[in-house]
């Protein structure tokens, strides 16, 4: 294939992705974006093995069938809440990939010379750099989300100042790296690469539960940076579009879940915010010695059965519980008994965006009921029923009224406006942000203690 | 802990202290145990059977109950017992604790008989009317209660429907029902006629309550008269001569036009205004029916006669005083909920603990350690401490603005850094740059752009779903294994592509699994 075709498919790929990332941003026309961005990856794929490029075609096939088959197991058994975890895990390989291509760039980088070799070294290793950051941050990000690490932020002292030193250190290797002799080169490479790893351990394990979901795409985005980079140091135009694309939109969807939680990038990225979970409320002066007032399945169903319209606010709990099946089921017998029911979600509720959504639609939820916050907020005015289901800091007053609160400025879902808020949680524990919630002691609250999942298989029992 | 409910004596009286689903509450936490007096829930509906079975002990006398239990519940105040002659006040044991009505403010002589005792009185009647003290609430949820039979009483004694119908026997308009006081009693009032079919009207002093008159559909009737009458605690205060005057000649219109009147105007403590004078009644439709909710006060309108229902010029007039007891079984419920809330709040590990500096236990505590300790300034005192907050507030909003401001010169200060810095990263870039990093470079920032501007619309429930297709998508770096995948190289840029792939057919996969879910 004469190298101009190759050119033009890579074009065309490059805008398939394009219209892939543009598909994605709305509910109908996402599938065929989705299929958009195979097609782009197929034809980007073939292009570069008609082109003749590939020294050895059997061990690309073999490798690629392998690698496609560990993929597709994995996609079809990670369970919708297992969701986060399977995402972070996938960016942990681009960054991976990414090291392994700078390096193997960097052996056979034989035939520049001058500025162009310069540029080419530069370039190895700012993509080994990023590379080998998003590998360790994103199996950090993949443990914390799993649980095999708890969500606590680990705050060394002089943290910051460790970073930074780190990132000098970094630089001045990879000054030796460029102006070293061909055989120390690799040494310096490969430190370079330690110390990325290092870093993104600590700075991963120095960020809080809550801003999880900020960190996993913040991954995302720097996955992107990863294959731009490798695109420079391989002259290739696609890698550098795409990873562009993948980079900047990692960025924007960070900037717009930290604009959700109302704080800053550099805050969110600098860490030390939020508790292990689980902790106990420590409830603020006004609450202490007030007690939240208790209620049953029995007089859940008797509120839900009375009320003409319902709104559930879904959170992390119901992920945990798995409960969005027997959510669904109640949805629908409230419906058929012509309760309006909403769904009300917030931009940060759950450990991913639009977490919620996926495990709502997983359980065949229709999503012209499910809304966005902004969209329902001014609708709790007119709600007979607020159901809560494990979810905590959104929908913390807190968040408004009380300028100590750390959480304070975050735009919650104001669901006290309703006539009655029921409350399903396991204790009275904080939420990832380990800020104690007046929500629970206000007259028109109610707690259903107890696992989410068992709570509801109950009402749903009564309401038939 | 053992709780004892007492059978009510006087006459009349129909509901019962504790209803069986809450003695079965209580009994289950294995905190409490229950006697109760044989009978005492009968004209409630409750049989004793029921109660047994909800695990509560039934005794033969009220003299078992004053003796045994730490807890006494009852409705009404302590009285006399005509068949034995003896004063309920007087069997009150130095260490129990009676819990019933009391309303402190008309019954200092029971107070000091029960002070005598050396016993503790609750008075539920004064639980003060902050929110969290809602669940326990007795006085709102007898007045819920009253205000749906006053319009079941008043439909009884109407002599037509109260919906509106278009019939082939001809029309029936629809009766007009105005409702005046707008507190629980009132809404309850204004829900109970709306869902008969009535066009409900309603009034109230206080401007702020206009939202829920309307939130029940019914019609807020204005004046031409500016003054707000919310007073302390939820109540209305009393109006200038003004403001009455006006308020008077709108119920004497409107006493010319409505079928129904329900008044519900009480301000605590004083003698009910007369809202409906002899007048108005005479200029009303015959047949029309007024239900005088406030006759514990003297009653709203003038020719109301407490506890009794009477007639004039063929309009009925009803002030009776115990609504609630006629509505026994709910009653009962709603009253058994309140002080189960009410023993909660009071007791600690299953034993009484009363904590007198609490708003709530200090302020319904009325006679302890033999003395009299009600005090009616208290409720007030209670109710009207929030405001110091709300100006503590504002000050200190005013001082955080300084730091405020300093922060966003902070923020324009990196910024213009930030500028600086891209300018000359571009200037260096420019300088030194080949041509063909040059052009990488352009592609590389065009790209980031349209990344910016694609993803910028994206709907948040598609955040997951997009992160897992841009991350198939970063698969791409595929190109950069397979690129090097030749004889020199192998192993490193065989895992680069293996783990590429894993992750190009994962992400493509998830997210086709994903979307296929999302349905409409």
């Amino acid at each position: 294939m004469p190298e101009g075709l190759i050119t033009v498919a890579y074009i065309v790929s490059g805008v398939l992705f394009i219209l892939s990332l543009r598909g994605l941003s709305n509910q109908e026309t996402a599938k065929r974006g989705n299929l958009y961005g195979a097609a782009g990856m197929i034809i980007a794929v073939l292009a570069t093995i008609l082109g003749g490029r590939v020294g050895s075609l059997g061990t690309l096939m073999l490798v690629m069938l392998v690698g496609g088959g560990i993929g597709m197991f994995a996609a079809r058994r990670v369970a919708m809440t297992a969701m986060p975890e399977l995402v972070a895990i996938l960016h942990s390989f681009v960054g991976a990939a990414a090291v392994l291509v700078g390096i193997v760039s960097h052996l056979e980088s034989g035939v520049l010379s001058g500025s162009e070799l310069l540029i080419h070294e530069i370039e190895i290793v700012l993509g080994v750099f990023i590379g080998a950051y998003t590998f360790t941050g994103s199996v950090i990000a993949f443990l914390k989300l799993r649980g095999s690490i708890g969500g606590k932020p680990l705050t060394l002292p002089f943290r910051h100042y460790l970073d930074l030193s780190l990132v000098l250190i970094s630089v001045l290797f990879g000054v030796w790296f460029v102006n070293g002799a061909p055989d120390e080169q690799l040494m310096y490479l490969l430190i370079i690469i330690a110390i990325a790893c290092v870093l993104g351990i600590h700075m991963i394990m120095a960020i809080g539960g809550a801003d999880m979901p900020v960190v996993v795409s913040m991954l995302n985005s720097y996955s992107g940076w990863a294959a731009a980079s490798a695109g420079f140091m391989l002259s290739n135009d696609l890698l550098i579009i795409t990873g562009a694309l993948v980079g900047s939109s990692g960025a924007i969807l960070s900037y717009i879940m930290c604009r959700g939680m109302n704080r800053s990038f550099i805050s969110v990225i600098a860490g030390g915010f939020g508790v292990a979970e689980g902790t106990v409320a420590v409830a603020s002066k006004e609450d202490e010695g007030k007690e939240a007032q208790a209620t049953s399945a029995e007089e859940t169903t008797d509120y839900l059965r009375s009320a003409k319209q319902v709104i559930v606010v879904p959170g992390y709990g119901m992920a945990v519980a798995q409960a969005q099946h027997i959510v669904h089921e109640i949805t629908k017998n409230l419906r058929n008994r012509n309760v309006s029911v909403k769904f009300a979600i917030h931009p940060v509720a759950g450990r991913l965006p639009g977490h919620m959504n996926v495990l709502l639609a997983e359980a065949n939820l229709p999503y012209d009921i499910v809304f966005e916050m902004d969209e329902i907020n001014s609708e709790f005015k007119a709600t007979d029923v607020v159901l809560v289901i494990g979810a905590n800091d959104i929908v913390n007053p807190g968040a408004l009224d009380d300028e100590s609160s750390p959480i304070f400025g975050m735009p919650v879902l104001e669901v006290w406006d309703a006539k009655t808020v029921i409350v399903l949680k396991r204790s009275m524990a904080t939420g990832y942000s380990g800020v104690g919630n007046p929500l629970y002691f206000r007259g028109n609250t109610w707690m259903l203690f107890g696992d989410a999942k068992e709570s509801l298989n109950k009402v749903s029992a009564l309401l038939n | 802990m053992i709780i004892g409910v007492l059978k009510e004596i006087h006459p009349g009286e129909r509901r019962v202290a504790m209803a069986p689903s809450v003695v079965k509450q209580q009994c289950l936490k294995n905190v409490h145990s229950v006697l109760l007096e044989q009978g005492a829930g009968v004209i409630a509906n409750f049989t004793d059977d029921q109660y047994k079975d909800s695990g509560a002990e039934i005794v033969e006398t009220a003299h078992q109950i004053w003796e045994r239990a730490d807890v006494i519940l009852k409705i009404r105040p302590p009285e006399e017992n005509h068949e034995t002659g003896e004063h309920e006040a007087d069997l009150l044991r130095k260490d129990a604790c009676l819990i019933c009505l009391l309303n402190p403010g008309r019954n200092s002589d029971l107070l000091q008989k029960l002070a005598k005792t050396g016993g503790t009185a609750i008075a539920v009647d004064q639980i003060p009317r902050i929110s969290r003290a809602q669940s326990m609430d007795v006085l709102s949820s007898m007045a819920n209660i009253s205000g749906y039979r006053a319009i079941t009483e008043a439909a009884h004694h109407f002599g037509r429907l109260f919906t509106g119908q278009i019939t082939a026997a001809g029309r029936i308009p629809p009766a007009k029902v105005l409702v005046i006081g707008a507190g629980v009693a009132g809404l309850s009032a204004v829900g109970a006629a709306q869902s008969l079919g009535a066009i409900v009207r309603a009034f109230d002093t206080r401007s702020s309550v206009r939202e829920e008159i309307q939130s029940m559909g019914a019609e807020y009737l204005e004046m031409n008269f500016e003054e707000d009458g919310s007073g302390t605690g939820g109540y209305a205060k009393t109006m200038s001569k003004e403001f009455i005057d006006a308020e008077m000649k709108l119920f004497a219109e409107q006493a010319k036009e409505v079928n129904i009147i329900i008044t519900t105007a009480a301000i605590p403590g004083k003698k009910s205004p007369v809202l409906i004078t002899k007048e108005m009644v005479d200029s009303m439709i015959p047949g029309s029916v007024i239900v005088d909710l406030a006759v514990e006060g003297g009653g709203n309108c003038e020719l109301t006669q407490p506890g009794e229902t009477c007639v004039h010029k063929k309009v009925t007039i009803i002030g009776l005083t115990d609504l609630p007891s006629r509505l026994p079984t709910q009653a009962s419920q709603l009253f058994s909920n309140n002080t189960a809330k009410l023993i909660q709040h009071l007791s600690q590990d299953g034993k009484l603990k009363l904590d007198l500096d609490d708003e709530i236990t200090g302020a319904i505590t009325v006679v302890h350690d033999g003395n009299v300790i009600w005090d009616p300034n208290k409720v007030k005192a209670v109710v009207e401490k929030p405001v110091q907050p709300v100006t503590q507030e504002h000050v200190s909003k005013e001082v955080a603005v300084e730091p405020a401001v300093k922060k966003t010169k902070n923020k324009t200060g990196l910024k213009v850094l930030a500028w600086i810095m891209a300018a000359v990263l571009a200037g260096l870039i420019g300088f030194g740059g080949s041509s063909e990093f040059l052009s990488h470079i352009t592609v590389f920032v065009l790209a980031c752009f349209v990344g910016f501007m694609v993803v910028w619309n994206v709907s948040p429930a598609l955040h997951t779903p997009l992160m897992s297709v841009t991350n198939a998508i970063s698969g791409i770096i595929v190109i950069g294994g397979m690129i090097h995948l030749s004889g020199d190289q192998l192993i490193l840029p065989a895992i680069a592509v293996l783990i590429a792939t894993i992750n190009i057919v994962g992400g493509f996969m998830v997210t086709h699994r994903m979307l296929e879910m999302f349905r409409k």
